[in-house]
């Protein structure tokens, strides 16, 4: 299917809540981590390159396989030790499978709930993509929450955050490539780059009782 | 260098445990350590040569049978090196545990230059217990990190419970940022199954984590492995109800 349909299911502005979530940003910001423009763009590498690959290769899977939803589901369970991010995966999974119902067709058979990536992935299958398309999509949308979240957490200036973008943007075609070129993989064999002060990061975040994003 | 080491440990006859196998070749050589503790074994991992070094392919088996005990600890910290331009340095651990296996061995150093992979895959049966400990160092004191490459893999019951693959080193796009490490260089992890009777001490760079299946994660991050020992020793120790009681 067509270049338009992929920008439609890669569009930040697609209802699907993900402007709630800082992708782990805001506890980093808070311990002090990330400071400054060097720092985020530190931060968006390291997340690309674990979480960011991770979630484009099983949204390729559960394009490639949509009949495999549940066990990819479950192996995102086990590369996600932190609840909160489980927690902070699946409620994204469910306003995306929302939003996606009123788009292009999707099984009833599909749960409302289920791990964001999976969503992507299935919800391309609907749209007629191909599971490199699924991977582009969910490897970008891994780093403009954060970056979105930068500019409002920081006071960053828009145009240079966007710049990071830019600079990432061959390194998220990169990644889906390698994701898509593993969407047959069995389930344990599928990326599982982990991140541990995303893990640690959420784990305090969820405890605060004012904050600015879901996650 | 490649190495082959096994240690296959089974409940003896008066309910203690025995080990039914235990060989090693250098560098991965076992040697069954420490006093008579009723029902238990400990065995140390003694490191007979440098390295792991480039080229090295290391393997080590465990077998824990229901109703045996054992820990596996090593001396000293095994300390990837460099070595001659050649393939990564391996050490692939498999372990099948269903009685209760202690994996408390001190940290990997990744020495700038090395590039080394370690994986293990952990299979435990339902109703064994496992406490897996994996502390990385990265780099000597003041020195970049090499290559390291630690990928986990561990089974409860059949399913895949905890599956983590981490990277540090030039290699590794981003993994001093906030998302992975940030300026920290060591981190621990700690894999109880089922659980863990401890809690960690409250630290913005720690956290003790419930797994989507039995089982708990603590991971820390820390500027030396000082930190890190600091938050995941007191999770190591027994419980403290287990502890003899002070004479009254």
């Amino acid at each position: 299917m067509g270049l338009a349909t992929l920008l439609v299911l890669a569009d930040g502005r697609l209802p699907s809540g993900g402007h709630a979530h800082s992708g782990g940003l805001e506890a980093q910001v808070s311990a002090g981590r990330v400071r400054d423009l060097d720092d985020v763009f530190g931060f968006l590498r390291g997340k690309l390159a674990t979480s960011g690959l991770v979630s484009a290769a099983f949204a390729a899977a559960a394009c490639h396989r949509p009949a495999d939803w549940a066990a990819l589901d479950e192996g995102l369970d086990a590369r996600t030790p932190s609840p909160a991010l489980r927690k902070a995966s699946r409620a994204q999974g469910r306003a995306l499978l929302r939003a996606g119902r009123s788009m292009w067709p999707l099984a009833a058979s599909y749960p409302r709930e289920m791990h964001q990536p999976v969503a992507l992935g299935l919800l391309a299958a609907g749209a007629g993509l191909g599971p490199l398309d699924a991977a582009v999509a969910a490897a970008h949308g891994v780093t403009t929450g954060a970056a979105s979240a930068a500019v409002r957490l920081l006071g960053l200036d828009p145009y240079a955050v966007h710049g990071l973008l830019a600079r990432l943007a061959p390194v998220c075609d990169r990644i889906a490539a390698d994701a898509a070129r593993r969407s047959d993989d069995p389930v344990d064999d599928l990326p599982a780059a982990g991140s541990p002060l995303l893990d640690i990061g959420a784990e305090h975040h969820a405890t605060w009782e004012v904050r600015l994003f879901a996650s | 260098m490649q190495a082959f080491a096994q240690v296959v440990a089974e409940p003896d006859d008066r309910g203690g445990t025995r080990l039914a196998v235990l060989r090693g070749e250098s560098p991965l050589l076992l040697r069954r350590t420490g006093g008579r503790t009723p029902g238990e074994v400990t065995v140390h991992l003694v490191g007979g040569a440098a390295g792991p070094l480039r080229g090295d392919d290391l393997r080590l088996e465990i077998t824990v049978a229901a109703g045996a005990t054992l820990t596996v600890r090593s001396v000293a910290a095994q300390l990837a090196l460099p070595g001659r331009p050649a393939p990564p340095s391996r050490l692939t651990i498999k372990a099948s545990v269903a009685g209760t296996l202690r994996w408390l061995p001190e940290p990997l150093i990744a020495a700038a230059g090395c590039d080394h992979h370690a994986q293990t895959v952990v299979a435990v049966a339902e109703g064994g217990t496992l406490l897996w400990r994996d502390d990385l160092v990265c780099g000597r004191h003041a020195e970049p990190s090499g290559n390291v490459r630690m990928d986990t893999t561990i089974r409860y019951a059949g399913r895949t419970l905890y599956r983590h693959t981490l990277a540090v080193g030039p290699q590794a796009d981003g993994w001093d940022g906030a998302a992975v490490l940030g300026g920290g260089r060591a981190v621990g992890t700690l894999v109880a199954v089922p659980g863990l009777p401890n809690t960690l001490q409250a630290s913005s760079s720690a956290a003790l984590m419930p797994l989507a299946g039995p089982g708990m994660l603590a991971t820390a991050v820390g500027a030396d492995i000082r930190q890190v020992q600091a938050a995941l020793d007191p999770l190591c120790e027994p419980e403290p109800a287990a502890r003899q009681p002070l004479a009254a």
